[in-house]
């Protein structure tokens, strides 16, 4: 009976990945096998290298073209005449750093981001868990959802002025409505469309509805509660900078807009970048928290054409 | 071959009738049922698709609750899932988050086993299968074979009484499935179980089982119990002996008539000859 067993896993497929232990080196077969396997990595390692040039291609591309529009001070219907170049960005951006305020102003905004987002997520994950699960909760809070949803986060600016007793909060709050949706909207889908046979699995296996909810319903929603988190934060940074910028004191956004009323142009292009890299940071960090909590996608099918 | 596991893991279902409704009228989907499962024993259910064998397997799980009757597991009603039933899917369902050990401790870990122990038991199992070395491989990494074997162990785990399959090599190429079921009657041997088996392939009831229930196409009734009696261990060569060869052929036989009652229509044995059959005016839907 036993003798069944190992011709078993030989006849059922070996996996990839799941090489056996390579046999005597004295084969002549095994070393062209081996040498064609240090080919195919070096093959893949100088992909990987031509991806690598091309991203640096692209954004050296970026800053060639701002910096070729701005030195010949280019005018055809778009006016670069009064646009900084790049030299003076970075001049300014030492500039600014001999006092605090630039620093502090973007540390505001970061402030801001985490706790707006870090409630958003407290609050839309489990509502979405529950809303995802139980009918009840689902035709109860959804109507009012949908009718809230559709409202930009920017358009909420005044209403949230007169709501909350300081503009501190109700810049956050602007922020948390931007990230809200997207994260609660992503968790519900997540929920709903969980392989309901996974959840038989581990009702038959004795799990309670509480060891439902931890064992299986979070991590099966995890991928999309990412999804979400990843729209969540891009929206959040867009809330947020537009808060700032109507009803701020403080932020990037703000420092941006004051820049503007002062005529001072790379004062302007400093904060768009800043911007930019809070945000690519923001969604780089989600990504690799992402990696981390769900080794498992690592593995899927798919990948990188 | 009836072998006894202390008289633990009589499945019994008594009279059981399921209903649904669809377009507004009532179908019954499974009418009157009785069967037994004796401790130990190893019995197929068997029919057309849509006969409500998976039905039936889904009720004894604790799935769905039947409109009328009862089902008991040692004499206990089953209203519910529970650890002391272990049903492996026709889909694959290994949770895609654990790693293959992760999975077969997932049982264990709902009845709050410490973790060293866990560890112990799945390997242990994950040894039986010949899986010990995926132990740390996610399902996405094995084949289909391999992801079922885990599926098996891993509702071994919790030490049921009764294991339930519903089609579970159904998706499987044909030469993994004929290893698949040897490693089936190997375990189950070595554990004594209870198995209620649902399967629309002839010879793969007829190689695992000690007894066959025939279905008839919808609503589900039981239309015939069949004996196996070839000798255990069952081995891939008897396949061809001229007694599984007799018992190939009644049941191709019963399930031929449900088949073509099943696929609706007037079909009859002997018209198919020139494609002539005849779907009167209220075709289809009447059989359905």
């Amino acid at each position: 009976m036993a003798a069944v067993i190992p011709l078993a896993s030989s006849a059922a497929g070996a996996p990839v990945g799941a090489a056996p232990p390579p046999p005597a080196a004295a084969d002549p077969a095994a070393a062209t096998a081996a040498e064609r396997a240090r080919a195919w990595m070096w093959a893949r390692r100088r992909r990987a290298a031509g991806s690598g040039l091309l991203w640096a291609l692209s954004i050296l591309g970026l800053l060639a073209f701002w910096f070729v529009c701005t030195r010949y001070r280019l005018e055809f219907y778009m006016r670069f005449t009064n646009v900084p170049t790049p030299a003076d960005v970075l001049q300014k951006l030492v500039e600014v750093n001999h006092s605090t305020k630039f620093i502090t102003n973007v540390w505001i905004s970061v402030r801001r981001i985490l706790t707006g987002f870090g409630i958003a997520i407290l609050l839309a994950v489990p509502l979405g868990v529950l809303i995802g699960r139980y009918r009840t909760v689902r035709d109860l809070l959804m109507p009012a959802a949908e009718i809230l949803r559709p409202i930009p986060a920017i358009a909420w600016v005044p209403m949230s002025i007169m709501l909350w007793p300081t503009n501190e909060v109700s810049i956050v709050f602007i922020t948390f409505l931007g990230s809200f949706f997207p994260i609660l909207l992503n968790t519900v889908h997540g929920v709903t469309t969980l392989d309901p046979v996974l959840v038989r699995a581990a009702r038959c296996l004795g799990a309670s509805e509480a060891q439902l909810f931890r064992a299986v319903i979070l991590p099966g929603v995890m991928p999309q509660i990412f999804t979400g988190l990843a729209v969540g934060i891009g929206v959040a940074w867009v809330s947020l900078i537009a808060a700032e910028m109507i009803s701020g004191q403080f932020g990037v956004g703000y420092f941006t807009w004051e820049a503007y009323s002062l005529v001072n142009y790379a004062e302007i292009a400093l904060g768009m970048i800043t911007i930019g890299m809070l945000g690519l940071v923001c969604s780089g960090v989600i990504r690799v928290v992402g990696n981390l909590v769900m080794p498992w996608r690592a593995h899927s099918a798919g990948g990188n054409r | 071959m009836n072998t006894h596991n202390g008289g633990r893991g009589r499945i019994e279902v008594r009279d059981v009738g399921v209903m649904f409704e669809s377009r507004g009228a009532a179908v019954i989907a499974v009418d009157g049922v009785s069967l037994t499962v004796e401790p130990g024993e190893f019995v197929s259910l068997i029919g057309p698709s849509g006969c409500g064998k998976s039905t039936l397997l889904n009720i004894v799980a604790g799935f769905v609750q039947p409109t009328s009757g009862e089902t008991l597991l040692d004499g206990k009603l089953i209203s519910r899932p529970g650890s002391d039933r272990g049903v492996v899917f026709q889909q694959y369902s290994l949770f895609p988050w654990l790693t293959v050990r992760k999975n077969v401790e997932f049982g264990l870990k709902m009845q709050g086993v410490p973790g060293s122990k866990r560890e112990t038991s799945a390997r242990t199992l994950l040894g039986l299968a010949g899986l010990l070395s995926f132990e740390n491989h996610y399902p996405d990494q094995l084949s289909g074979g391999m992801k079922q074997r885990v599926g098996i162990v891993r509702a071994l785990a919790t030490s049921p009484q009764v294991l339930l399959m519903d089609e579970p090599f159904g998706a499987l190429d044909a030469q993994t499935r004929v290893v698949m079921q040897e490693i089936l009657t190997n375990i189950w041997q070595k554990f004594r179980l209870s198995v209620l088996f649902v399967t629309h392939d002839i010879d793969e009831s007829i190689f695992l089982s000690d007894k066959i229930f025939v279905m008839t196409a919808r609503p589900g009734r039981i239309k015939a119990e069949i004996q196996v009696d070839l000798p255990r261990p069952r081995k891939p060569e008897m396949t061809t002996t001229p007694e599984f060869v007799e018992l190939t052929q009644r049941l191709r036989a019963l399930i031929r008539e449900e088949s073509l009652s099943a696929m609706g229509g007037e079909l009859k044995d002997g018209g198919l000859g020139g494609f002539g059959m005849e779907v009167g005016p209220s075709g289809v839907g009447a059989v359905m």
